[in-house]
């Protein structure tokens, strides 16, 4: 592997060569790259902004039952979810998801970490995880629904059984890899074996975590509508799925975009954690693609 | 036999070292791999030396010695198959309390999600350091390795000179009897690697610590240490120990072109060639 020294050139070495120039590489100057970074975000929404305004105008004279114009949907969605009541399905929906994605993370990171550490048994459990794993946790639905009945214990059980399993394996996938030197260095430095996992375990095996975070986020959006959809009196789901049966197209898509709204929310959180979380990992990245 | 005049500065301290107890003991160590099974493989087949208190070794050898596998097993950190190592009177099972590690590459044994400072606090937390002296601990051995301002920075905006520095502090930051050290200039370039050496000479002088180094250049063996502990090729026995009378302080320019050095270097690279 070619030294960081090698990689980024004379002028760092020159810095530690001598000590009264020494000077990190550190990023590019912070005005220049906020303004960049304005001018990538409007870029990044001016098609968004198309499409929406294309659909405005297109959809304005629509007399389809099934494609009403966007006016009205605005119209109903303030008057059902700003003004009226149907935002208390948004909210039972959303406890249900934090509930089930807290536990589904816990889980995750706690069990991935077991197997972890105890390896041996890990290797005789992981079969029978990556059997449970690839079986559809829609299909174990009416099992589930059989066992628990209908409620909340159930929707938020659907959540975990389905979005424990990205953190967990991306867990235990991204401790396996922590370099062993590392391993040793904690050794050579007598930690502990809960101050290891504190310190380099948990913190090396963190970008991984996080990806497997990020995908758990999204079964678990995922999984919180189908729970409400199959059984269910209340949340998003149970309100699109209640809207379309009685033919109220209108208040079916604006419980669809309500559901955009959530998930987008919730990935634009997710980012802004990791960003703070991952800081070292994203700068050390653009150090070594720099160089 | 004798070195040039001018880096007569202060006596070999080796006699004087010699005459004390050894710090570091290594009696008949064996290691293999993978013992009992088909692809057994004997690494070390059988290596003893002492290291006295101060002194500072090389171990050198062609390459596939088993040079890290001898540096884990002194440090404790791999236990031999048979013989003993005895590190301070006691026979080592882990790792010694009052021994440091640094590894060849910075960039694997740092800690990339800490900032400098925090790398260099973490041997002193685990010890029980409070804030106070562990700010100051940090201060003065980021500055004994000719690192000033950068304990905010992290690894990775340091070079790869600066990083390795780092490690040194840190692994320095216990006040250990002992450094083992595995190539630690191997992933640096040539003119930062004298700036190391140079620099473990004079953290070793003003700290008094016991350095024993593996490195695979002799030229670096011959310039930095006391005495040099040639390996032969696998499975690893001692080829020779060789002392190496030259003056301290030694100098770059001085000490690599003197008569001494270069007849030291030439009995080298014939044991290491042909062993």
């Amino acid at each position: 592997m070619p030294t960081r020294a090698e990689r980024t050139g004379s002028p760092v070495v020159a810095a530690a060569i001598t000590p009264s120039h020494q000077r990190p590489a550190r990023a590019a100057s912070r005005p220049a790259s906020s303004l960049r970074r304005l001018w990538s975000g409007i870029w990044r929404l001016w098609f968004f902004a198309v499409v929406l305004v294309a659909w405005w105008v297109l959809s304005a004279d629509s007399t389809s039952t099934f494609f009403p114009p966007l006016r009205n949907i605005v119209g109903r969605l303030y008057d059902l979810w700003i003004a009226g009541d149907a935002r208390t399905n948004a909210w039972s929906s959303l406890q249900h998801f934090a509930i089930g994605y807290a536990l589904a993370g816990l889980f995750g990171v706690g069990v991935g970490a077991l197997l972890w550490k105890f390896a041996r048994v890990g290797r005789a459990v992981s079969p029978v995880l990556y059997f449970v794993y690839v079986i559809p946790t829609a299909a174990l639905l009416p099992a589930i629904m059989a066992i628990m009945g209908i409620g909340a214990s159930m929707q938020i059980t659907i959540i975990v059984l389905a979005a424990v399993w990205p953190t967990m394996l991306n867990t235990l996938d991204g401790m396996r890899g922590i370099d062993p030197i590392k391993l040793d260095t904690a050794r050579v430095m007598h930690m502990s074996a809960l101050r290891t996992v504190r310190t380099v375990v948990l913190p090396g095996a963190m970008p991984q975590i996080m990806a497997g975070l990020r995908h758990s986020l999204q079964i678990g959006v995922i999984m919180m509508v189908v729970s409400e959809l199959v059984a269910s009196e209340s949340g998003i789901g149970f309100f699109i799925l209640e809207a379309q049966q009685r033919f109220a197209i209108t208040d079916m898509w604006t419980g669809i975009i309500i559901l955009a709204l959530i998930g987008s929310v919730l990935t634009f959180l997710f980012v802004a954690v990791e960003r703070v979380v991952l800081a070292w990992y994203i700068g050390a990245r653009a150090v070594e693609k720099k160089g | 036999m004798s070195p040039l005049a001018n880096q007569e500065v202060s006596p070999a301290s080796t006699t004087a070292a010699a005459a004390t107890a050894p710090v570091l003991s290594v009696r008949n160590v064996e290691k293999a791999y993978n013992v009992g099974r088909p692809d057994e493989k004997l690494a070390i087949a059988d290596v003893s030396f002492d290291v006295a208190k101060g002194e500072f070794v090389c171990v050198v050898g062609p390459s596939g010695a088993g040079k890290t596998t001898i540096l884990r097993c002194l440090s404790g950190l791999l236990p031999p198959t048979s013989g003993e190592v005895r590190f301070e009177d006691a026979r080592l099972q882990d790792v010694p309390d009052r021994l440091s590690v640094v590894f060849q590459d910075y960039s694997r044994s740092l800690f990339p999600w800490l900032t400098v400072n925090k790398n260099v606090a973490v041997p002193l937390k685990v010890a029980g350091v409070g804030k106070q002296e562990r700010e100051d601990r940090i201060r003065t051995v980021l500055h004994a390795v000719g690192l000033g301002d950068v304990g905010t920075s992290y690894p990775w905006q340091l070079s790869g000179g600066m990083q390795q520095r780092v490690a040194i502090a840190r692994a320095l930051a216990h006040q250990p009897d002992m450094l083992l050290m595995d190539e630690p200039f191997a992933s640096v370039d040539a003119q930062t690697r004298f700036d190391l050496e140079d620099l473990i000479l004079e953290v070793r002088r003003q700290l008094d610590i016991t350095v024993v180094l593996v490195t695979h250049d002799i030229d670096e063996a011959v310039y930095l240490s006391d005495r040099v502990v040639v390996l032969s090729g696998a499975p690893s026995r001692i080829a020779e120990i060789v002392d190496v009378p030259l003056g301290r302080p030694r100098n770059q320019l001085t000490t690599r072109s003197s008569e001494t050095f270069g007849r030291l270097r030439s009995h080298l690279m014939q044991l290491v060639t042909t062993a």
